[in-house]
């Protein structure tokens, strides 16, 4: 069993997910660039892939990382796919400020 | 301290910081080098905690792919400071920073009512993070979903390729 397991307690791992979690979340409420919106998409999913690692090693359990291999899968679909939304956007509106997109209000 | 010890403090102020920096900089490609840095401690925290495959698997996809894409696009579209939409404003920003805090705050005091986590010593193996042993619960439990994870690749291909298709008139390029 890895040595990290016996020296840090879990709560850690759960509180430096939670920390980089958060970090996402207000960026994604900061910022107004699509792209760094975005970022702090992957960086969210980041946090919980590296919890999911973190319970699997602390209970000896593999499944946990087969599903932050799904994750990774689903995460780089959805990349491919949001950047050729934001670059549609950009055609379109020749910027790629969020706020511009306020006609999907009315 | 051990070794260990250190690494995972060192790893996770690295990480904090980078994450802060890349909702920070205001240059997007800071931002995207910044992520960068974030990925590469967690790849460190994964190898410490014994999930070698993911690690790897974690550099090549998110900083090898993923991340080059995003350079990619924040150069096609030429973006840097200058380009960069105005900010919000001040209120705007502080309420999501006081918000992003308290769902933290949420979290974590949460977790104090929790009892400390008891680890059962004979369980756990070292070897649980390797190709072999994730390879055979991947094609024996998990095989539906990887299967299904091919059709939503091909679905996710066929989107992007059809959006990012050239369309007529002035308006697109």
């Amino acid at each position: 069993m890895p040595e990290i397991i016996t020296k840090i307690p879990l709560e850690y791992y759960i509180i430096l997910a939670s920390i980089l979690f958060c970090i996402g979340v207000i960026g994604v409420l900061t910022r107004k660039n699509a792209l760094i919106i975005f970022m702090c998409v992957e960086l969210m999913l980041n946090a919980v892939n590296m919890l999911f690692i973190a319970f699997s090693a602390y209970k000896g359990d593999a499944a946990g990382q087969v599903f932050v291999f799904f994750i990774m899968a689903v995460a780089a679909a959805e990349v491919a796919v949001g950047l050729a939304i934001i670059v549609m956007i950009y055609r379109n509106t020749r910027s790629v400020d969020i706020g511009q997109l306020n006609k999907i209000k009315y | 301290m051990s070794l260990s010890e250190n690494l995972f403090y060192f790893l996770s102020f690295l990480a904090i910081l980078s994450a802060l920096m890349v909702v920070f900089s205001k240059n997007p490609i800071h931002s995207v080098l910044y992520l960068i840095i974030v990925f590469f401690t967690l790849t460190g925290q994964y190898i410490l905690l014994n999930a070698q495959f993911l690690a790897v698997v974690n550099i090549i996809v998110y900083a090898g792919a993923i991340m080059v894409l995003f350079l990619f696009v924040i150069m096609f579209l030429n973006l840097k400071r200058e380009t960069e939409p105005p900010a919000k404003s001040k209120i705007l920003q502080f309420a999501a920073v006081i918000s992003g805090g308290l769902l933290l705050l949420v979290i974590i005091a949460s977790l104090r009512t929790l009892d400390p986590y008891k680890i059962q010593e004979g369980k756990i193996k070292g070897d649980i993070g390797l190709v072999e042993n994730l390879g055979k619960i991947l094609y024996n439990d998990f095989l539906l979903p990887f299967e299904l994870a091919s059709i939503l690749f091909l679905a996710a291909m066929v989107g992007a390729v059809m959006l990012g298709k050239r369309e007529g008139g002035e308006r697109n390029f």
